[in-house]
């Protein structure tokens, strides 16, 4: 079966500068796939290339077999792509509600909407307590989870996460990383970027490390998690 | 007293036609961030069309406001598309100076064709009936204009809060890369902003030549209210274009009664001034 997510040798540059070069990666469906990497390296950078907020000057991105290297991001999410942006980015002023119906737009059925509000709600309880508020009044952990869910309403087939657990306590880090286990548990395919690189590559399948735009290595978790180099250069052991 | 309240009642009847037509300059600035200068003149494209089409086919301007809504959605839409499109995301400048060409453009279009001359059209159905309310006497095309205005910009405002569409314009508004991660198209949502900006003023328009005179110069006092009225009621919001149209108007009329006819709009500009150095948001902005 060919990958559902193929990234064949992208470069991408912000005004004349150079932030991804020649990068590739696959996913494959029911993966949780890991990209590590330090500040700077250009992980955001390749997730919204996939998620068509900005397009590569070179290479390709092919989804379920559909080549989307040039789609605008409101039709990548079409085909069941969703990423959830680095920093929440919430609408600051609506509701929780207004919110997470949001994430829904490209939904037209009210029932299969209600259906997934209920879904979510069950997920993250805090959030029906709290559909009525506008999301700029939440707590940072209660934003979190908001946009997460908000995600899920597009109920897509593989999700995209970029430091969803950026400062978060402890247990609420932990209570993400379970979360994203369950939602793979549900069917849904994950890339996942991560500061908490452990925690990332115990959950994680395989991943692939950036340095400066390009790849520097990839392998299973079990494999990056046993190399001295990552160890040294990601989680400072 | 009587005349108080007469008074009074001017100036809210002003003060409700002064919300809608600030709030389609509102939506814009609120969602866009653009200024539309050629604002006045859609207004005064609204007041021609509706004149003539009364003065050569009959039509009520209680009537054709649902033409000059329509017309200057398509206006509004295709400045969108031809204009403002091409100039977002250059220098912050190239919103302001291309649609001030186009005021110039439309205004100079009727100067030449319908000449300078001023144009009231006369035979409406409501023309001199008024009511008398508590010793006031209050003129009919107005106080159905005033009721029409606050009735447009209620539909506006529930659109914006309650529906799907209205969520989507406030996100476009708040977050316009989020919006498209959410699957809007946020193209499509300026261009039907800008065509709901322009179906704002043209309804005002319309309405408006049941019973004052249009001439190709009438946009431009009406524009530098509506500019008033957006900066005091804070971007983007239709509640606080509302209560600072209000009080726009009754500072007008106020003033004008009290102090003397040629000062009201050197109050309007006063209590403006005023806020806007105690409140640089403006009373009700963010
Ligand atoms: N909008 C932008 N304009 C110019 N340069 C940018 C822009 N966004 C990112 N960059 C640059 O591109 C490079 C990669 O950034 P990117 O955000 O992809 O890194 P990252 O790996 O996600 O980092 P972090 O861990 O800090 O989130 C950085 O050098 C950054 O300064
Ligand atoms: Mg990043």
């Amino acid at each position: 079966m060919p990958p559902m997510l193929e990234v064949k040798n992208i470069s991408c540059s912000y005004d004349e500068a150079r932030v991804i070069t020649d990068l590739s990666l696959e996913i494959r469906a029911g993966e949780i796939v890991a990209i590590l990497g330090a500040n700077g390296a250009g992980k955001s950078t390749t997730m919204r290339a996939i998620a068509g907020l900005l397009h590569p000057e070179k290479g390709s991105v092919l989804f379920e077999g559909e080549d989307i290297t040039n789609l605008p991001a409101s039709q990548v999410i079409r085909r069941g792509l969703c990423y959830i942006p680095e920093g929440r980015r919430l609408f600051s002023r609506l509701t929780v509600r207004e919110n997470l119906e949001l994430g829904a737009y490209t939904e037209s059925s009210r029932e299969a909407i209600d259906q997934r509000l209920e879904e979510v709600f069950a997920m993250f309880p805090i959030l029906k307590a709290r559909s009525a508020q506008r999301a700029e009044t939440m707590s940072g952990g209660e934003q979190q989870m908001c946009a997460i869910a908000r995600g899920l309403m597009s109920e897509p087939r593989l999700l995209m996460l970029d430091e969803v657990s950026l400062g978060l306590m402890p247990s609420l880090v932990e209570k993400v990383f379970e979360t994203v286990v369950e939602i793979r548990r549900k069917g849904v395919t994950i890339l996942i970027v991560e500061q908490m690189v452990q925690e990332a590559l115990e959950i994680a399948d395989r991943g692939y490390v950036l340095q400066t735009g390009k790849l520097v290595t990839s392998g299973t978790a079990r494999e990056l998690l046993d190399s001295d180099e990552i160890r040294k250069a990601y989680m400072g052991m | 007293m009587g005349n108080f309240l007469q008074v009074l009642i001017d100036g809210l009847l002003n003060g409700l036609l002064y919300a809608l037509v600030a709030a389609g300059l509102s939506l814009i600035w609120g969602v866009m961030d653009v200024i539309n200068f050629a604002h006045g003149e859609f207004l005064m494209v609204a007041m021609y069309l509706s004149y003539w089409l009364g003065f050569l086919l009959d039509i009520d301007p209680f009537i054709s406001w649902i033409a000059g809504g329509i017309f200057l959605f398509l206006l509004g839409a295709v400045t969108y598309r031809l204009i403002i499109k091409n100039s977002l995301g250059k220098a912050a400048m190239a919103p302001l100076l291309a649609t001030f060409g186009l005021s110039m453009l439309l205004k100079n279009f009727c100067m030449n064709v319908f000449t300078p001359n001023f144009r009231l059209l006369s035979g409406n159905w409501l023309e001199g009936r008024t009511i008398a309310f508590g010793g006031a006497i209050v003129p009919l095309p107005q106080l159905v204009t005033a009721l029409f205005a606050f009735a447009v910009l209620g539909v506006l405002y529930w659109m914006l809060k309650k529906t799907r569409l209205g969520w989507a314009i406030q996100a476009t508004a708040m977050d316009k890369e989020a919006a498209e991660l959410m699957g809007i198209d946020t193209e499509r949502i300026y261009l039907l902003v800008f065509g709901m900006g322009g179906a704002c003023v043209g309804i005002a328009g319309s309405l408006m030549t049941s019973y004052l005179a249009v001439y190709p110069e009438v946009g431009g006092l009406f524009s530098l209210i509506a500019f008033v009225v957006v900066a005091l009621g804070g971007f983007g919001s239709i509640p606080g274009a509302l209560l600072a149209a209000l009080l726009i108007g009754l500072v007008e009329s106020f003033s004008g009664f009290y102090i003397a006819a040629v000062v009201k709009y050197v109050a309007v500009f006063a209590v403006y001034l005023g806020v806007i150095l105690l409140r640089p948001r403006g009373l009700f902005g963010w």
